[in-house]
């Protein structure tokens, strides 16, 4: 009885999530005193893995999963499981996993925990803190079946080395037609730029900051950062910037190290998508603006002082210690 | 075509988030319950097929009497009719078992349910639904157009979209770029006056096991108060996230 992890990868390379996943599923693995292993897809570099303490992967390579599909994914983890007889299913929280966890689930039969936020609260009985109410809450929750399926939250737990020796086991799951009923016509990539999804820091602009034509000077920020931009809603509703870069309740959610939030007043459907993040630096000229109630860090003034100024500060930083 | 959309009866954003009964149950004290968001795109959506294509609409919600109210204003929208099962919900397995009894004794075409509900943003009820009647699901999806049985449709993905083909019988787990917010239907006068006169058909929970339940809730621990640092401090504050906050 073994943990099983899923470790996302896209073009052969592992996500940083798959890096946190095995983290997390050494420390529960320890605790419960069983041992970690990971069923991965069409993943190049197998052996990076043993870095964050799993014991053994089983290497699923084919052609029909070369681009992600839920059903069919659910159906390579669902065997995977039953292959090793595990009681613990982890999933990390991308778009595509959270997709396939609930498919995951049902077929196990299988209580199924998402947005977890940190190591088990107990594990008899099984209990695990989730995040709720778009963060302004915490939910523990006990799940009840045998086999269990947690989800976790992106930067909750962190990545942690832990080396393993590791063997490597080749997997042939049994697909069928009906896990391909679903067929990937085209994808579009925002590509050359870090996406909000893979980004550590996010730099995000509001309605303070008057116009499309100033986002230049965030850009550069990020640049130098190796940042994602972001916007608030009135920002993408107006056309400034795409709605891809849209945060909040309807937008997307943000759960990076840093956000920092420039001219954004922090309406309460704002905050609800970034709260997760680690660190929050807000730049307002308006002292009394709600966002300076939930930053770490803030300064007050005007943007188009600051942002060019701190940009400075931060490559003169970035030089000195690279 | 037959359209079901699941309809999720949630605090609006702005409510105070507290609890009762030693932090064990929401305290829905002066809360104002709304559609919720993500089920509000989808619905508007429906009524799209319903208007463009010739579809019936039927939305349906798992909960007590007291979420009525939000079925009304979908009927107002422009909903055909509405079902309430009538169980107070425990978790997302329990309510996706008695949506999925809903459409296989419905036969719904099309599913359309939000991809989160923004209480307890599980995530889970569209995906389950699909799981435990064999269909088609798609999640994240910010675009759909049906001929015949054929399905074209788009979803979201980490860091762009894709373009997807598949057929109904069809679950989707949606969200805003269904349709665009500008263009979300409220209820007028005329939806209000016709919607008393639509059924509301009330149906009782089959048998299921609730998984998971939620024993406790914790709010966050008070933050400290944010640092401030003027513009001639932006030494100070970069030697601030370096060493203290540890994120650049
Ligand atoms: C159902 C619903 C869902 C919503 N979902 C979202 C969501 O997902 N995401 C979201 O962002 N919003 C959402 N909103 C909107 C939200 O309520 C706010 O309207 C929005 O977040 C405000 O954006 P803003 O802070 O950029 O603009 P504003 O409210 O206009 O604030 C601009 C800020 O910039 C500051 N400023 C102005 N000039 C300068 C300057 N020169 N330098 C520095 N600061 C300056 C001002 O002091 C102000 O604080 C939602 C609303 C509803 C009703």
């Amino acid at each position: 009885m073994s943990i099983l992890i899923y470790a996302e990868s896209a073009e052969g390379k592992f996500k940083k999530v798959a890096f946190e996943l095995a983290s997390y599923a050494k420390k529960v693995a320890g605790d419960l005193g069983t041992t970690v292993t990971a069923v991965t897809v069409n993943a190049g570099n197998i052996s990076e893995l043993s870095k964050y303490g799993v014991d053994k992967v089983l290497k699923v390579n084919s052609d029909k999963l070369s681009g992600f599909n839920a059903k069919a994914y659910a159906d390579v983890v669902k065997q995977a499981a039953e292959k090793e007889n595990v009681k613990l299913v982890l999933l990390s929280s991308t778009t595509d996993s959270l997709y396939m966890a609930p498919l995951v689930a049902v077929a196990l039969k299988a209580g199924y925990a998402s947005n977890v936020v940190g190591l088990p609260v107990s594990t008899s009985p099984f209990q695990v803190k989730r995040n709720a109410f778009s963060n302004k809450a915490f939910n523990i929750t006990e799940i009840a079946t045998e086999v269990k399926v947690l989800g976790l939250a992106k930067n909750s737990y962190g990545v942690y080395e832990n080396a393993s020796s590791l063997t490597e086991e080749d997997f042939n799951p049994s697909l069928n037609d009906a896990d391909f009923s679903v067929k990937v016509e085209s994808t579009e990539k925002t590509t050359g730029k870090v996406t909000i999804a893979d980004a550590d820091i996010v730099v995000s602009g509001g309605r303070g900051l008057k116009g499309p034509e100033n986002w230049g000077m965030l850009e550069e920020m990020a640049s130098v950062l190796g940042a994602a931009t972001a916007c608030s809603k009135p920002v993408s509703d107006l056309g400034w910037r795409p709605h891809s870069e849209h945060v909040g309740q309807t937008g997307k959610p943000v759960a990076t190290n840093l956000y920092i939030a420039v001219g954004i007043s922090g309406a309460i459907q704002h905050i609800a998508g970034i709260n997760s993040s680690k660190v929050k630096l807000v730049i307002n000229s308006d002292a009394d603006a709600p966002f300076f109630k939930v930053a770490d860090y803030g300064v007050v003034g005007d943007a188009f002082e600051i942002v060019p100024k701190l940009t400075e500060k931060l490559k003169a930083f970035k030089a000195q210690n690279s | 075509m037959k359209i079901l959309v699941c309809i999720s009866h949630v605090p609006d954003t702005t409510s105070k988030i507290n609890f009762t009964n030693g932090d064990a149950e929401f305290d829905t004290n002066g809360v104002q319950f709304v559609i919720n968001p993500n089920d509000e795109f989808g619905l508007t959506r429906a009524i799209w097929f319903q208007e463009q294509q010739g579809a019936n609409v039927t939305v349906v919600n798992v909960g007590g009497a007291d979420t009525e109210p939000t079925l009304r204003k979908a009927l107002a929208i422009g909903a055909n009719e509405a079902i309430r099962v009538n169980a107070n919900p425990t978790d997302g397995f329990f309510v996706a078992t008695q949506l999925a009894e809903v459409i296989k004794n419905g036969g719904y075409d099309l599913v359309i349910a939000g991809k989160e509900s923004l209480d307890y943003n599980g995530g889970m009820v569209p995906g389950m639904i699909a799981g435990l009647l064999g269909y088609n699901f798609l999640n994240s999806c910010i675009g759909i157009t049906v001929d015949g049985n054929a399905v074209k449709a788009s979803r979201e993905i980490d860091g762009g979209k894709e373009t997807v083909s598949t057929s109904l019988p069809l679950i989707i787990g949606g969200q805003k770029g269904l349709v665009e917010e500008k263009d979300l239907r409220i209820p007028n006068m005329r939806g209000i006056m016709t919607a008393r006169t639509k059924a509301l058909t009330i149906l009782e929970p089959v048998t299921a096991s609730s998984e998971t339940k939620a024993v406790k809730f914790e709010k966050p621990a008070p933050k400290s108060a944010v640092k401030l640092y003027t513009v001639d401090q932006l030494d100070e504050l970069v030697n601030a996230l370096h060493n203290e906050a540890k994120v650049i």
